[in-house]
């Protein structure tokens, strides 16, 4: 298990609301130690993979492969050791709002971990501090703001040291420079925890800034029309859409 | 990350080497199966007297987290005794994690105060709170009237399409356990009227009991109580996720008042439906005393004579008045705590708990006034 070999593998995956198509036929594989962009316009489906992808919905076809384990055909008890080994940031945050941001990060923590609460509480500082929210223990999340709520999330999501990040629209709601620094917490963790890394986004600055390898919904055609290295796809992607999708930032990077 | 095939425990030992000293660490560092106290390795170090600090890793396994919250803890606590913290001996990723997680200091402000129940009753917020709320429930109510008076004149922002919604939520579709309910209180009453009646051999005044106890009592009262936990919660929920996801505030930047347009309707339409609904659940709770009197030797004619005899108009009409200001009662309270919710998925619940729990105290504060109104009436 080294950085470069298949991580997630998604193979023909159909995703379906009730008899409405989202998207079909999707095959791509993000590999280990990769930053993995799902992009594409307003509603062609990225939360919908996502959410595909973390099991959160079943999908009509297909499957999407583990190291190799195939999570649909997963029982139980496989599924929960799949899940363990991911952390997810929800769009908002998703953080519980009756409790303290300590206890929102503790909570995986005290539910899979032997430690007992003062190690606890050594680990929930320590990874507040990763995410620049040192101090910050005894706030609720509704005391502090978005940005601040999406960090916490993030420190909830790395609290068990997952191999895999799942991002949807980490920046969304966030001023750019906010937007910023999480691009670059995002690349950090990255770097230092070695972990791959997944994220629903449609802001180009992002997508360039941090992913190296993507793939492109489109909302027209419910499939995917590219996917790779999102640089190389603004230069020579074999469609149309795609470069022009990628290729507005241009103006905004040269 | 070496991958082990059986983790071994966690392990760290304190040497002196020249005038530095080193801490060794070993064996595998995994959160799964904890380690060594931080306290006391901080303890140990400080008692060792060291200026610097340096770290062996060559035993060391596999690590995670657990490792570096030990090492941020150290950080900091040699930070403040002023021992150097020389890292170039840990793991690269180690030493990466370390520097981001001191790369934003920590914050120094005190976080906000949120103090136990019992304090805050001793420092009298919890008598100030309930004060406020009173005189903001009072607030309301006055909007509520002033909204009214905008739409007698016409000039209230309050659509009838809403209007007719809700009447369709608070009315037909609470048919099914209006009827259940009702059914079920008028045999109630009549297994408890006919014990006693029966010892004289009056069977026959269940009818009345039935009819005037379910009219102008357990009508109005069991319908509110129902449309308390049905609709009063539900305006509370209603109300209240539209405040958390600022869609109230979207109707008031639009110059609409919320009042008129979110409330009004609810309000009215569960005025309009209450009166009809207890008379319904009136009459079938007739059936239902009906249906206990005819398993002892009283007729369906005998009982329907009796019944009409007994139920006048009067009768009905207090039970009606009842039943209207029970509706406004149900709607404010629910309307109130929506309106007044917070902005959390927590307050939505709060806000649906006091809408039901103030809506029923007040149905039987009411009941009771209404009671003790037509008594001194003599109606």
């Amino acid at each position: 298990m080294r950085a470069g070999d298949p991580h997630i593998e998604v193979r023909g995956l159909t995703m379906r609301y009730g008899a409405r198509v989202i998207q079909r036929d999707l095959d791509f594989t993000v590999n280990r130690g990769d930053v993995f962009v799902i992009m594409g316009g307003s509603g062609c489906g990225k939360s919908t993979l996502l959410k595909h992808m973390i099991g959160l919905l079943e999908p009509a076809a297909g499957e999407v492969l583990y190291d190799g384990v195939s999570f649909q055909r997963a029982g139980a008890a496989g599924r929960d050791a799949l899940r363990r080994r991911w952390g997810i940031t929800y769009q908002s945050g998703g953080l519980f709002s009756a409790m303290t941001l300590a206890e929102n990060v503790a909570l995986p923590l005290q539910q899979y971990t032997p430690l007992d609460a003062a190690a606890i509480a050594d680990v929930v500082a320590y990874k507040l501090a990763l995410v620049g929210l040192a101090g910050f223990e005894d706030y609720y999340p509704s005391e502090i703001s978005g940005g601040m709520q999406k960090r916490a999330g993030l420190a909830r999501a790395i609290a068990l040291d997952p191999e895999i990040l799942f991002f949807d629209e980490p920046s969304a709601g966030l001023d750019p420079l906010s937007s910023r620094l999480l691009d670059e917490l995002i690349l950090h963790m990255r770097d230092a925890l070695g972990v791959t890394v997944v994220i629903v986004t449609h802001e180009l600055a992002s997508i360039f800034a941090i992913g190296n390898n993507s793939v492109y919904l489109d909302a027209e055609s419910r499939t995917m029309l590219d996917h790779g290295d999102p640089k190389t796809l603004r230069e020579r992607s074999r469609h149309e859409t795609v470069r022009r999708f990628l290729a507005r930032a241009g103006t905004e990077d040269a | 990350m070496s991958v082990a095939a059986a983790p071994r425990a966690a392990s760290c030992t304190l040497e002196r080497r020249g005038e530095r000293v080193v801490l060794v660490l070993a064996g595998d560092w995994l959160l799964a199966q904890g380690g060594p106290s931080a306290a006391g390795v901080l303890h140990r170090v400080t008692a060792s007297g060291a200026r610097e600090l340096g770290f062996d890793c060559a035993a060391l396994g596999d690590w995670d987290s657990l490792l570096v919250t030990l090492l941020h803890r150290l950080d900091a606590a040699c930070e403040q005794a002023g021992v150097t913290l020389l890292g170039d001996g840990l793991p690269e990723g180690a030493q990466r994690l370390l520097a981001l997680a001191g790369a934003v200091p920590r914050r120094g402000e005190a976080p906000p105060a949120h103090p136990p129940w019992w304090r805050r009753l001793l420092d009298g917020q919890i008598l100030a709170g309930a004060w406020r709320e009173l005189l903001d429930a009072l607030g309301f109510i006055g909007e509520i009237v002033l909204a009214c008076g905008h739409l007698l004149r016409g000039r209230a922002n309050t659509r009838a399409v809403d209007f007719f919604w809700f009447l369709q939520q608070t009315g037909p579709a609470a048919i099914g356990i209006v009827t259940l309910i009702s059914v079920l209180v008028g045999m109630i009453l009549a297994y408890l009227g006919s014990v006693q009646l029966r010892q004289f051999g009056a069977q026959i005044y269940v009818a009345d009991l039935v009819g005037i106890g379910m009219v102008r009592e357990m009508g109005a009262l069991m319908t509110g109580v129902i449309m308390a936990g049905r609709t009063g919660a539900a305006f509370a929920a209603q109300l209240g996720t539209m405040q958390t996801r600022e869609e109230i505030d979207a109707v008031r930047t639009l110059g609409i008042d919320p009042t008129e347009f979110l409330v009004l309707p609810r309000l009215l339409a569960l005025v309009l439906v209450m009166p009809l609904l207890t008379l319904y659940s009136g009459v079938l709770g007739m059936c239902g005393g009906a249906l206990v009197a005819l398993g002892m030797d009283v007729s369906w004619t005998q009982y329907l004579n009796e019944t009409r005899n007994a139920v006048t108009l009067t009768h009905i009409m207090t039970g009606e008045a009842k039943a209207v200001a029970f509706g406004v009662v149900i709607a404010v309270a629910g309307c109130h705590a929506g309106m007044r919710c917070g902005r959390s998925s927590e307050a939505v619940g709060k806000a649906t708990t006091r809408a039901v729990v103030s809506a029923i105290v007040w149905l039987i504060v009411a009941d009771a006034a209404f009671n003790i109104l037509y008594q001194r009436l003599g109606i």
